[in-house]
């Protein structure tokens, strides 16, 4: 079992995981992890189901000390993960032994890490998930973020076998993102102009951000007139909604089951976690694919998601890590074992 | 009946909608095209939300296509009408309208011109529609007479204690958790509209009704102390 205690908890740092579902119809609201595909991958390295509870960090990170050592894995944002002051890898499995020091600073690239622990985060499960819902105080850690003085552990003891997500599945976090959305279902509560203005025009992602929603400022966008509100209706994951402002707003995880905003377009699912991962004064931009398009990109997701899933857990990509010391320094050093057919790639 | 319309919302969710205003009628199409679908057990249909005038159907475009789901979903909405459904349950929440638990009594009634006691009165005659659930869990949107309508706070309350009554403009509705909020708060009903713990979670149901009653603080305490002995920690 590892034991991790926070020592500094970091901006936002809550446990998730596939977020609580069969609640929407009675206005409980998902959550989840933001970025479902990092969260998952972590899971995977850490020797559990993708959809395991683990921690979500936001921007700057935590400082954590192991109590009981494990294995972990950190997938996602580089926000500059440390051991003992050395870079911690990310994508990979890692051993962490009683007393190192597990930090991370500010978000070089992306916006929310992950760090699973083998076994999965000990939290009690609320409605059948462990995510944390703040709003509510719901699940997770007592309804909250982590807090200086906090235990984290693991459920159960999982086997020792170390992965390594190969270079093509790691996602590139830049500073720009082209998103592509369906239209729909409210887009003709808008203007041709304020269209237009949406598809062509730049966004930078603004500071109030949250995990409920990705907030967007740029060139407005025009409704027709009197269509600036709607009877509420329900809100799926990556809609994005116009306020009478103009500015868009693209929900996310902690997003309320229903809003009363026309929503233009709603992002395709293999692009949300650009949203996820996208930091204050990132760049957006829009561009509208068709439903069987977005349906064709889900497809071929899922086949590489499960493929890769099912090569890690099988060993196809796994190596050893051993721990060697050479003039008083510790070095992790990995060996590959099964990687001749990955090369040839 | 309006024609349905059925409208994409991304690649993993549809919306039915059956009109865009609000009515009692509409309503009722969307709760019976929920039960019609959760009772049809349809596969690749995972979740259902219902609201005002719309059902928002998730679906997994890896089980099913989206027009194979488009007809399913069309031959259902046709066939409403061809059966009787089951009569929507009316739930009747008790409340203490006293200023200790409905701080902004005072305030709705001077704002229509009535005594405290009218605006009770006016309050607990009806039974509501519960048009949806949304905001918090089970937090249900009801709608009433203009006569003890009130507008929202300027400025928010940080908590609003769990099974507060408010009003806003003219909708009702109850918290059922501790929460921020703009409602005006004039009563508080000691039932949970929400218990992690109990099976079902969420007492109430979009499509159903509820009425309050009015009772006095020593009855609210009775009833409070009784549903915490039920066994319900937290």
């Amino acid at each position: 079992m590892t034991v991790l205690y926070v020592e500094k908890p970091g901006l936002l740092t809550t446990v998730q995981d596939l977020g609580r579902h069969g609640f929407q119809a009675y206005g409980l609201p998902a959550a989840g992890a933001a970025d479902p595909y990092a969260l998952q991958l972590a899971n995977v390295l850490a020797g559990n189901d993708p959809g395991e509870a683990a921690l979500e960090m936001t921007l700057a990170g935590p400082v954590l000390r192991v109590l009981a050592g494990g294995l972990v894995a950190v997938a996602g944002a580089d926000l500059e993960a440390r051991r003992n002051g050395s870079p911690l890898p990310l994508w990979e499995t890692v051993a962490v032994q009683s007393g190192d020091v597990l930090s991370f600073g500010g978000a070089r690239r992306g916006c929310r890490a992950y760090l699973a622990l083998g076994g999965g985060v000990a939290v009690p499960e609320v409605l059948g998930s462990r995510s944390t819902y703040l709003r509510c105080r719901l699940g997770g850690l007592e309804g909250r973020a982590l807090r200086a003085g906090d235990r984290v552990a693991s459920r159960e003891e999982t086997g020792r076998i170390f992965r390594r997500v190969p270079a093509p599945f790691v996602p590139e976090y830049g500073a720009s993102h082209t998103v592509r959305v369906v239209p729909g279902p409210q887009d003709d509560h808008f203007t041709p102009a304020g269209v237009q203005a949406f598809l062509t025009g730049e966004y930078r992602v603004a500071n109030d951000s949250d995990r409920m929603g990705c907030r967007l400022a740029g060139p407005a966008i025009e409704h027709r007139p009197g269509m600036a509100d709607i009877v509420s209706d329900g809100v799926p994951p990556g809609a994005v909604q116009v306020p009478g402002h103009g500015q868009p707003i693209v929900l996310l995880a902690d997003r309320q089951t229903t809003g009363g905003y026309p929503k233009i377009a709603c992002v395709v699912s293999t692009d949300l976690w650009r949203l996820a991962q996208a930091k204050p004064g990132d760049s957006i931009r829009f561009v509208p694919v068709s439903l069987d398009e977005a349906h064709r990109l889900y497809r071929i997701y899922r086949e590489q998601f499960v493929s890769l899933c099912r090569q890690l857990r099988t060993g196809d990509m796994a190596g050893k890590q051993y721990r060697v010391s050479i003039g008083g320094t510790t070095h992790d050093v990995w060996v590959e074992e099964s990687v001749a057919e990955y090369r040839k790639r | 009946m309006d024609k349905a319309r059925f409208l994409p919302a991304g690649d993993r969710a549809l919306v039915v909608e059956f009109g865009r205003e609000i009515s009692p009628e509409t309503n009722r199409l969307v709760r019976n095209l929920y039960l019609a679908l959760r009772e049809a057990g349809i596969p690749g249909v995972g979740e259902l939300v219902p609201s005002y005038r719309s059902l928002l159907v998730y679906y997994d475009p890896l089980a099913t296509g989206i027009r194979d789901l488009e007809r399913t979903l069309r031959e259902l909405t046709a066939g409403l009408g061809d059966r009787e459904w089951p009569a929507p349950r009316t739930t009747v929440l008790p409340v203490c309208y006293e200023p200790e638990y409905g701080p902004d009594l005072d305030f709705v009634a001077a704002c229509n011109g009535l005594s405290r006691e009218e605006v009770v009165t006016v309050h607990t005659r009806t039974a509501y529609l519960i048009y949806m659930l949304g905001f918090s869990p089970g937090f249900p949107y009801l709608h009433m007479s203009g006569r003890i309508s009130a507008p929202r706070l300027a400025n928010p309350r940080k908590c609003i204690p769990a099974g507060s009554v408010g009003i806003a403009g003219s909708q009702t509705g109850v918290y059922p958790v501790d929460s921020p909020g703009g409602w005006r708060i004039i009563g508080r009903t000691p039932v949970r509209l929400y218990d992690p713990d109990r099976v079902p979670p969420i007492l109430l149901s979009a499509g159903d009704y509820v009425r309050f009653v009015p009772v006095g603080k020593e009855e609210y305490l009775a009833i409070a102390a009784r549903a915490t002995a039920g066994g319900t920690a937290g």
